[in-house]
């Protein structure tokens, strides 16, 4: 595996410059995900519709470019679609980063799918997952 | 080719070649200490201290001859005062379970310091939870230097326990020892000090130091792991009830009473890793013979060559001592704006191994007011071409984080 295939582009680009850093105005969900073991904290925040539409979203906090980046790419992903196409992603999100994704749900997985060699990386998994975990446990 | 002579010895750079630098978590083994215990197996092996026959007593003899090793290289007095653990996790432990919780009184204090190890925290919040006993934290300067006053202050009549660790595993800094334990004696205290990251580097006195407990681990010093050591002064392990019980501690066992052996059998309950403390006499040797004036000057250099190459960047912050002789092979950084994670795992791609996180003292970190830390640490076997690859890499962590160009 090359360096170069995990702390590329994408990953620097979402960690130097996130999109949805910050707070969400008339945040519905909120919670807080932390991983005791790097010092990785962040606070997500989501409006969500009454129909389901997940209308807006961001992040907070502070961890390593894995983490920072992964939330970053995972709102991108998430924001405009329902509960449970979010929900969907996330499934295929967790596959791919334990190394048992197809082609397709990796191409669905669109920008997320620059994070794949971290599959290779077993001590940095905990920091890829922690947003979409966290994700995962407000929706449920 | 390296320069270092001793390399060779550490079958692991032949067989995974890498640059070792977190030796601070455990070190690597010579071929003797790997020899020994292959050796112990191989032709001494029965259940020490059991046996009537011959062969269990080749290994109770070879067991106890290493406990008289391990008492001369930290300067007991007797061997009685040795006793075999696992780590030195377990022979803190030891002394705040058999110790601790019995003769500390509610009302006593309990003496320790921020810059503490779990292993030297954690089970003095339990006993003084246990006891009543309140707990008390010496706090240091920012290089690690504890001021007389937060001595004076903090130790007197009052303090039952003082337990301090030798050397900082994040600064590397060696803690006043002897200035403490004399303070602490002159209130009648008792004083544990962790050397799990003293021993492998400075040659120990215990008497000296003023020690009435001190323990350290065998694999940081190129023993097996799963072997460490308790020193205990003998009339403190004589009054304390056992740790564990069961089987070889005892003299007699009836239905309704028991007696327990003498020390430090009393303490070494059950079956004992007799390979592994064999393996470590063999280790204790080895590092006698390299002789720690030479294992000091190697890691001074290589520190001052980490010091010197990290001053090429403003974006590094070294913890601790400004002076590269006062870190005993232990370098604990910072980078702007990059998370230790991200520097440990791109120096990997390259076969770079140093340790990030919190390095067991969380509290530590809450002091200085870092997140977590990276750390490099170095011991006899590393070499200048480690350092210059370590130091290279790392320059340029930030321009592979997109940072820099
Ligand atoms: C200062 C200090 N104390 C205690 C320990 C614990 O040693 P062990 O894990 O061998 O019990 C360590 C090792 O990480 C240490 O550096």
């Amino acid at each position: 595996m090359s360096l170069e295939s995990v702390y590329g582009q994408v990953l620097n680009e979402h960690n130097l410059h996130p999109f949805h850093k910050g707070e969400t105005e008339g945040a519905t969900l909120m919670l807080e995900g932390k991983n005791p073991s790097c010092g990785d904290d962040i606070i997500l925040q989501l409006k969500v519709s009454e129909d389901g539409t997940i209308e807006d979203g961001s992040f907070a906090g502070s961890g390593c470019a894995i983490s920072q980046a992964s939330v970053d790419i995972m709102l991108d992903l998430i924001i405009g679609e329902t509960k449970e196409r979010a929900l969907e992603l996330v499934g295929e999100f967790m596959n791919m980063i334990h190394g048992k994704a197809t082609e397709e749900e990796i191409e669905d997985l669109d920008e997320a799918g620059a994070l794949k060699d971290i599959s290779h990386m077993p001590a940095r998994v905990k920091c890829a997952v922690l947003g979409w975990h966290t994700l995962e446990e407000m929706l449920k | 080719m390296t320069d270092n002579k001793y390399r060779a010895d550490f079958p692991i750079f032949e067989k995974h070649p890498c640059v070792y630098l977190d030796s601070a978590a455990t070190a690597q083994r010579p071929r003797v200490v790997i020899e020994a215990e292959k050796e112990f197996y191989e032709t001494m092996n029965a259940n020490p201290l059991r046996g009537l026959y011959d062969l269990s007593v080749k290994a109770t003899e070879a067991y106890e001859r290493s406990r008289e090793e391990t008492a001369s290289f930290i300067g007991a007095e007797s061997p009685d005062e040795i006793i075999f653990t696992r780590n030195t996790t377990e022979s803190l432990n030891l002394v705040a379970y058999s110790y601790a919780m019995n003769f500390i009184k509610p009302g006593d204090e309990i003496v320790t310091t921020v810059m503490e190890h779990h292993s030297n925290m954690l089970p003095w919040q339990a006993a003084a939870e246990k006891t009543g006993a309140k707990l008390l934290y010496l706090e240091p300067d920012e290089e690690g230097n504890f001021s007389d006053d937060e001595i004076v202050t903090k130790i007197n009549d009052r303090t039952a326990l003082v337990a301090v660790g030798h050397v900082s595993n994040v600064m590397g800094c060696v803690n006043p020892v002897k200035k403490i334990a004399e303070r602490a004696h002159r209130y009648g205290a008792v004083v544990v000090v962790d050397g799990a990251q003293s021993t492998p580097h400075m040659q120990v006195d215990i008497k000296q130091l003023g020690a009435d407990f001190f323990a350290f681990s065998g694999h940081k010093l190129m023993g097996p792991m799963g072997v460490g050591v308790l020193y205990g002064r003998r009339d403190l392990l004589e009054k304390m009830p056992p740790f564990l019980t069961g089987g070889e501690m005892i003299e007699s066992v009836t239905l309704k009473k028991t007696v327990y052996a003498a020390i430090p059998h009393k303490f070494e309950a059950g079956t004992v890793n007799a390979a592994g403390a064999f393996a470590l006499a063999a280790a204790i040797r080895y590092l006698k013979a390299v002789g720690f004036d030479e294992i000091r000057q190697t890691e001074d250099r290589l520190v001052e060559l980490i010091f010197e190459g990290f001053a090429k960047s403003s974006h590094i912050h070294i913890l601790g001592s400004k002076d590269p002789k006062m870190h005993n092979g232990i370098v604990s950084f910072t980078m702007d704006d990059v998370h230790p994670h991200d520097i440990s795992s791109i120096l990997d791609a390259d076969g770079i191994n140093i340790r990030a996180g919190h390095h067991c003292a969380q509290p530590l970190m809450e002091y200085l007011k870092v997140g977590s830390t990276a750390r490099a640490s170095v011991y006899l076997y590393n070499d200048e071409e480690d350092i210059q690859k370590f130091v290279e890499k790392t320059l340029k962590v930030r321009r592979w984080l997109g940072l820099e160009s």
